[in-house]
C-alpha cells in the first residue's frame, strides 16, 4: 500500500513536488537557526567560563554581593591553603587563581611626564607557571598577535586595540595606577612583551594581562586574589556535576557566617547567564514551534488546493467503494512520506549550512563595539546530535497536520452527488 | 590634615566679615554672631604662615586597621608636601600640592604622577579622605556662606552651629553643617553633603590642645559615610608654626630627593 502511494507521489509530482520544497526549506531553516543558536549559546559558556566564571568559581560572600565593583577588599585571603584544599577535595577539578583589577595605564615620555593614559581593564592570571592552566583556558597561543608571553616578573601584556589607542610598543614600560586591596593608590611599573586579541570586544577595549604574582604584590594582596577558577579536565561545562561541587564546598563552609567565608557558584550562578542560556533554549524551541505552525498552514493550504485538483479522483475512489477513513489514512501516509523526504533533504541541507557557519562563523563585531557582554565578536553554529533530528520535529508534524486538517474534507463528500459531480 | 590661611589673608578677610556681617537673631531673642564672622575667626585660629606636622592616620578598614605615617611642610593654603614614613610599603611616597594641581611620587616606580581628574575621588592610602579633599581650599569663609542656626555642647564646650551653603557650584560638598567652639574658635564636629542632601562624610573632633596661643584639634575621626569601616582617626603628633621651610621643599624636583 505504501509503495503504491509513494509510487503516486513520484509519477505525479503536482502532489509531492511543492510540498517536498516547502518542506525541505522549513526543515533546512530549523537546522541552522537550532544550531546557530547552540554554537552562540556554547561561544557564551566559552567565553563566560575563559574570561569570568570558570566552570565554577570562589569568591568571598562580601565579593559576591559586590561583584559588579571589583571589590578587591573584599578579596579572598589565605589563598594557598584554600587552593590545596580545592586540590585534594576535588582532585579531578583544575584551580587557578585570578585577580581583576581597573585602572589606569599611564605612558611617561622621555623625560618621565605623561605621555598617554587609558582607562584599563585587567585580568591577573597565573602566567610564569608552565603547568598553569590559563595557557589553554585563555587559548594564550591562538590569543596572541605579537611579541611573547610574560616570562619574568614585571612583564605584561596588552590588548592590540588598547595598545594601538596607547601608541606604545614592545619593551616599552608603563605604569599602572589602580587601588590596593586597602584602598590606597597603587602604582607599578610594567615592561608591555606582547599584544593579544581575546575576540570579545568587551575585553579588547582596553586589557591588561598580567602574572598574578605581580598583581598581588602592586595592590598589596599577598596571599590572595579576587577568585579561584575551577575548570572540568576536559573544558567542557556540565551543569549538574559543577552544582554538586558548589553545593558540597558551600556546605562545608555554610558554619562559617563572616562575610569573609568563601562561597562557591557555578558558572549559571554569574550575573545573567543563567537567564541568557535559558533564553537561548526559549528561543530555540520558539523557532521549532514556529516553523511547525507556519508550514502547518502552508501544506494545509498545499493540501486544500490539492484535494481541488484531486476532486474528481477522490470521488472516483469513493464510488468504487473505498471507505473514507481508509481515503483519510492513505492521505495522511502520504504526508508522512513527503513529510520524511522533505526532512530528510531539509537536514541534509541544512547540516551542510550550519557545518559551513561552524567552521567560519559569522563576524558581529560592528554589533559589539560599546558591548559589555562576555560574547565572542564571530558566532559559530554548533552542529549537535540534536542538529540531525531537529528538522524531523517539524518536518513531518507540519506535513501531517496539513494533510489532517486539509483531508477532513473527504468526510464532507456525500456519495449520493458522486455521480452527479462526476458527470460535470 | 588641615591647611592654614596666611596671617595677612586672615586679618583682611576678618577685617572685610566685621564690616559686612551683622549678628543674627535666636528664637528666644538672644543674639547670636553671624556665621560668616564665626567662620572667619575659625579661619583665623587655624592659619599660620607655614606649619611643619607629624601626624598618623589609623584607618579603620573593613579588614583591619592600618596606621599611615606621615610628615607635611605647609606654607600658607596653596603650598604644601607631605611625605610618608610608615609603614614600610608606603615609606618615601611623597605628595605635592601646587595651588591648584596635586603630584605623588612613588619610590618603587620612580615616577611622578599628577593626580586629577577621577583620581581625585580616590581615598589617600585608603582613608576616609580623598585627594579632593587634600585639594580643598581650607578657608572655609572662602568657599561658604556661612549661616547661625543654634548652639549645642561638645566635648563640654558651648558651640556654635553653623549651616554652610557653597558659593560655587563647582564644589565636592555643597553643604556643610560645623560645630564650633564658641570660646576657642576651632571646630568640633562637621558633616559634609551632597547637593542632593545626602550626608557624604563627617568629622569629629575627639580632643583638641593649645599650641602657640592657637586651639588645635589633635584627635579627629574623619568618616566616609559612602564607605564601610569604623572611619579614620588622625593623630597629630607634632605641630610646629611658622617654622623656615627650605623653597625648594615646594618643587617637583624634591619628590624625588
Amino acid at each position: 500500500m505504501i509503495l503504491f502511494l509513494v509510487k503516486g507521489l513520484l509519477r505525479d509530482r503536482t502532489r509531492s513536488l511543492f510540498p517536498v520544497l516547502v518542506v525541505t526549506a522549513g526543515v533546512m531553516l530549523t537546522v541552522v537557526l537550532y544550531s546557530y543558536i547552540k554554537g552562540s549559546e556554547n561561544d557564551i559558556i566559552q567565553a563566560s567560563a575563559s574570561l569570568v566564571s570558570g566552570h565554577v568559581d570562589v569568591v568571598t560572600r562580601a565579593y559576591a554581593r559586590e561583584e559588579d565593583q571589583v571589590p578587591n577588599d573584599l578579596a579572598l585571603l589565605g589563598l594557598t591553603d584554600l587552593m590545596n584544599e580545592l586540590r585534594q577535595s576535588w582532585p579531578d577539578l583544575i584551580v587557578t587563581p585570578r585577580i581583576r583589577f581597573a585602572g589606569l595605564l599611564d605612558v611617561p615620555d622621555a623625560e618621565g611626564q605623561t605621555r598617554a593614559q587609558g582607562s584599563a581593564v585587567g585580568l591577573a592570571v597565573d602566567l610564569q607557571d608552565p603547568a598553569s592552566p590559563e595557557h589553554v583556558v585563555l587559548n594564550l597561543a591562538d590569543a596572541m598577535v605579537s611579541g611573547r608571553l610574560p616570562t619574568a616578573s614585571g612583564e605584561i601584556l596588552l590588548s592590540e586595540i588598547f595598545a594601538d589607542r596607547l601608541g606604545v610598543t614592545l619593551g616599552e614600560t608603563v605604569t599602572l595606577l589602580s587601588t590596593t586591596m586597602h584602598g590606597s593608590l597603587a602604582t607599578a611599573n610594567f615592561t608591555i612583551v606582547g599584544t593579544l586579541r581575546f575576540g570579545v570586544a568587551a575585553v579588547d577595549r582596553g586589557a591588561i594581562l598580567a602574572d598574578v604574582r605581580d598583581i598581588q604584590t602592586a595592590l598589596d594582596m599577598q596571599d590572595g586574589a579576587s577568585e579561584v577558577l575551577g575548570f572540568f579536565p576536559d573544558m567542557v561545562y556540565r551543569p549538574d556535576a559543577a552544582r554538586e561541587i558548589a553545593n558540597a564546598f558551600n556546605t562545608r563552609y555554610g558554619s562559617r557566617q563572616d562575610a569573609f567565608a568563601p562561597l562557591m557558584r557555578t558558572l549559571r550562578d554569574h550575573n545573567g547567564l543563567a537567564e541568557t542560556l535559558d533564553l537561548a533554549n526559549a528561543v530555540g524551541a520558539a523557532i521549532v514551534a514556529l516553523f511547525v505552525i507556519v508550514m502547518s498552514i502552508v501544506l494545509w493550504n498545499a493540501g486544500l488546493m490539492g484535494s481541488l485538483r484531486r476532486f474528481g479522483e477522490f470521488g472516483v475512489r469513493l464510488a468504487i467503494g473505498e471507505n473514507k477513513m481508509h481515503l483519510y489514512r492513505s492521505l495522511l501516509v502520504e504526508a508522512l512520506v513527503i513529510g520524511l523526504i522533505g526532512s530528510v533533504l531539509g537536514t541534509a541541507l541544512g547540516l551542510l549550512a550550519a557545518t559551513y557557519l561552524q567552521v567560519h562563523g559569522m563576524d558581529i563585531s560592528g554589533l559589539l563595539k560599546n558591548s559589555s557582554m562576555m560574547i565572542s565578536n564571530v558566532l559559530r553554529a554548533r552542529v549537535t546530535p540534536t542538529s540531525w533530528i531537529i528538522g524531523f520535529i517539524p518536518g513531518i508534524l507540519a506535513t501531517f497536520l496539513g494533510a489532517a486538517i486539509s483531508g477532513l474534507g473527504v468526510f464532507r463528500r456525500r456519495t449520493a452527488d458522486l455521480t452527479k459531480e462526476l458527470q460535470t | 590634615m588641615r591647611f592654614q590661611p596666611s596671617l595677612a589673608m586672615t586679618v583682611i578677610l576678618l577685617a572685610a566679615v566685621m564690616i559686612v556681617q551683622t549678628d543674627t537673631e535666636a528664637e528666644d531673642g538672644t543674639s547670636w554672631p553671624s556665621g560668616d564672622t564665626i567662620l572667619a575667626e575659625v579661619d583665623a585660629n587655624a592659619g599660620s604662615r607655614n606649619k611643619l606636622i607629624e601626624a598618623a592616620m589609623v584607618i579603620h578598614g573593613r579588614r583591619g586597621t592600618r596606621t599611615v605615617q606621615s610628615r607635611s611642610w605647609i606654607e600658607g593654603t596653596q603650598r604644601s608636601f607631605t611625605e610618608f614614613l610608615a609603614p614600610a610599603r608606603e615609606r618615601g611616597t611623597k605628595m605635592l600640592k601646587l595651588e591648584n594641581q596635586l603630584w605623588t611620587y612613588t619610590p618603587t616606580t620612580d615616577r611622578i604622577i599628577k593626580i586629577s581628574g577621577h583620581l581625585l575621588r580616590q581615598a589617600v592610602m585608603g582613608s576616609d579622605l580623598s585627594y579632593e579633599d587634600l585639594m580643598e581650599d581650607p578657608e572655609l569663609s572662602v568657599l561658604y556662606w556661612a549661616r547661625t542656626t543654634g548652639v549645642d555642647t561638645l566635648l563640654g564646650r558651648p558651640c556654635w552651629i553653623l549651616d554652610l551653603a557653597a558659593q560655587e557650584q563647582d564644589i565636592a560638598y555643597h553643604t556643610r553643617r560645623v560645630w564650633v567652639d564658641q570660646e576657642r574658635a576651632v571646630m568640633l564636629r562637621e558633616e559634609r553633603f551632597a547637593k542632593s542632601g545626602k550626608l557624604l562624610k563627617t568629622t569629629e573632633v575627639r580632643e583638641v590642645y593649645e599650641v602657640q596661643g592657637r586651639w588645635i584639634a589633635n584627635h579627629v575621626v574623619f568618616r566616609d559615610m559612602l564607605k564601610e569601616g569604623d572611619g579614620t582617626e588622625f593623630l597629630l603628633e607634632s605641630i610646629d608654626f611658622d617654622v623656615e621651610i627650605p623653597p625648594h621643599i615646594f618643587s617637583k624636583a624634591a619628590l624625588r630627593m
